[in-house]
């Protein structure tokens, strides 16, 4: 008797846990010659509500972490990657990627933690200034996270296209929820085991899994989300109803296939201060 | 009759952990929507007792709270006032004030809340204080020292002694147990049993002071000694659990739980309370999603 092979269901990634989709739906994924190998939760608008619970949750804690240690959490990550190469490389090979084009986009996935690590604790010192003013005083602007992001990863690359969405939000103190690629998910959410075992926070990375232009009209009106980030350009910004909350509609289709600064800033709001420049005379006293 | 004769013959009735358990998985499973999750959640904000009850409650604090109470969230269409907002003795003036013209009411705490370690004669002053500001409700705590030494008389006679007195002013009494104090289940009910003995107005679980507060098994068990109670000798006695019920969908499961357990008649806020400060927004929240089917922010409502 031939024995009859078994396709794992594999869960979704909600503040730290991995729990199935509430509304108990689910499709499966197929491999390059249309066989089913595995199957993957139909998440709903209430799954995306959760992730938004929990990211709330985590996100007060992980904007206060120091920069220095958000990247040492990204570079844990990364580590955490590399560990298990071999069987993120054999996932994306059943899903028909070659050997050899597998193994490229695992080292790539890698290297990307790696370059966002880098970022963390540099991008404000690049990029905030000290601004020409008439008057004695100071005038400073900085970048500060807008909070929590939604974000639609690309659709034809589950791995490199997760981390490149994922990495160079939570680098800028962010929190991410993200949509796996829908057709090829399975490696989307053996990433999100390696989020678990590494050191980031619950909450800060949720990953879920489904169809885009079900929950993107969710993720755009969602009162408590701040981004929303679209590696696709599934939906048009005019197509969805976008609440005030979301301050922010980025278009990354042709971005994320780039590692790039400049998506950190994209994630961020420019607070600018001022502060009257205390002079040595006034303040009788030399430096 | 007084502490002695009542308590004459008392048996303890055990409590079947397993059951309650059970119970509660079911009760927690009830699918509840749209237009009866509408009518609870309504039904929920109209049975809390805003409470604030901090050593740092200053008179503005308690208006602010009284002005929350008679106002949950203007902007919402059909959202009723809360039952009544809860205070501390000294400040039942003010809560009194704000709230003319309204029909929220003054709870306020007495007989040396949190810990109610005094001289009867101290906890009667003070009750009686509260009734003179105002107050038209009184919480009273039950003396936990008295009880984890076994002396049920004296649990059950201070009780008797805070009944007559509010009964004598017409104002109602809760008396809470402080069941994160007492211990298991078995103790939890027999407290309830003997607090039910002095026929007060409603029985509570918690202060809210300590880290165990209400939870579903413990409320479940204060039902039934109420239903049994209430199978005994006629009288209705209300609940009201209080503290660590900050969701609207775990105030829903305990609504499920009352109608289960004791009825349609228990549901309305004569009969049943919420002792919770977070749970109105979490509620107003809810409602704000099921009129406009956008899921809410906490920053868009106000701060109590």
């Amino acid at each position: 008797m031939t024995r009859l092979k078994i396709h794992k269901t594999y869960k979704i990634f909600i503040g730290g846990k991995f729990p199935r989709t509430e509304s108990g739906r689910y499709y499966p994924i197929n491999n390059a010659k249309g066989e089913p190998v595995a199957n993957m939760c139909q998440s709903s608008k209430k799954d995306f509500k959760n992730a938004v619970v929990a990211a709330r949750k985590a996100q007060g804690g992980w904007v206060g972490m120091t920069a220095y240690n958000r990247s040492q959490i990204l570079y844990r990550l990364a580590e955490m990657l590399e560990t298990r190469s071999a069987s993120f490389i054999e996932e994306l090979n059943v899903l028909g990627l070659s050997k050899k084009a597998a193994e490229k986009e695992v080292n790539a996935s890698i290297d990307r933690l790696v370059y966002y690590a880098g970022w963390c604790d540099k991008y404000t010192a690049l990029f905030s200034s000290v601004n020409p003013t008439a008057t004695s005083h100071f005038n400073f602007s900085v970048h500060e996270p807008t909070g929590i992001v939604a974000a639609i990863a690309p659709e034809k690359s589950s791995l490199l296209g997760l981390v490149s969405v994922i990495a160079p939000v939570i680098a800028g103190g962010n929190s991410v929820i993200a949509l796996a690629s829908e057709t090829k998910a399975t490696s989307s959410i053996s990433f999100a085991e390696v989020v678990q075992n590494s050191d980031v926070p619950a909450g800060v990375i949720s990953i879920l899994t489904g169809s885009a232009s079900e929950l993107m009209p969710h993720m755009a009106s969602h009162m408590d989300v701040n981004s929303l980030v679209d590696a696709r350009g599934e939906m048009k910004a005019a197509e969805l109803n976008i609440t005030n909350n979301v301050k922010r509609y980025l278009n990354w289709a042709n971005k994320v296939s780039n590692q790039d600064p400049y998506l950190i800033l994209d994630c961020q709001e420019v607070k600018t201060t001022w502060h009257p420049v205390q002079t040595n005379a006034a303040s009788g006293a030399g430096y | 009759m007084n502490a002695e004769q009542l308590l004459s013959g008392f048996k303890p009735t055990p409590v079947d952990l397993m059951g309650v358990n059970d119970r509660i998985i079911r009760i927690k499973s009830r699918s509840i929507k749209t237009h009866a999750k509408n009518q609870g959640l309504s039904m929920v904000l109209s049975m809390i007792d805003l409470t604030t009850l901090e050593g740092a409650d200053t008179p503005n604090k308690v208006r602010q709270l009284c002005y929350k109470a008679m106002h949950p969230q203007d902007q919402l269409k059909g959202v009723p006032s809360v039952a009544a907002v809860c205070v501390y003795p000294t400040l039942v003036k003010t809560a009194k004030d704000a709230l003319k013209g309204s029909d929220v009411k003054v709870a306020a705490v007495s007989t040396y809340f949190p810990s109610g370690q005094s001289t009867l004669e101290n906890k009667l002053l003070e009750t009686q204080f509260a009734i003179d500001e105002g107050a038209d409700e009184i919480d009273m705590v039950i003396s936990r020292r008295e009880f984890l030494q076994g002396n049920y008389e004296y649990v059950l006679y201070e009780i008797l002694e805070v009944k007559s007195l509010c009964s004598a002013n017409n104002v109602r009494l809760k008396v809470i147990l402080e069941t994160g104090e007492i211990g298991s289940l078995d103790e939890v009910r027999k407290a309830s049993d003997i607090a039910l003995l002095a026929h007060p107005d409603f029985i509570k679980t918690s202060t809210g002071k300590i880290g165990q507060a209400a939870n579903m098994q413990v409320t479940l068990v204060m039902l039934q000694a109420i239903w049994d109670h209430y199978q005994k000798t006629g009288v209705q006695v209300g609940m009201k659990p209080a503290g660590g019920i900050s969701d609207a969908k775990t105030a829903l499961h305990y609504l499920v739980m009352v109608k289960e357990v004791l009825g349609q008649e228990w549901l309305s806020n004569k009969w049943f309370r919420f002792g919770a400060s977070r749970l109105a927004n979490d509620v107003l929240m809810q409602m704000a999603k099921q009129e406009s089917g956008i899921y809410q922010a906490p920053q868009y409502f106000s701060k109590d």
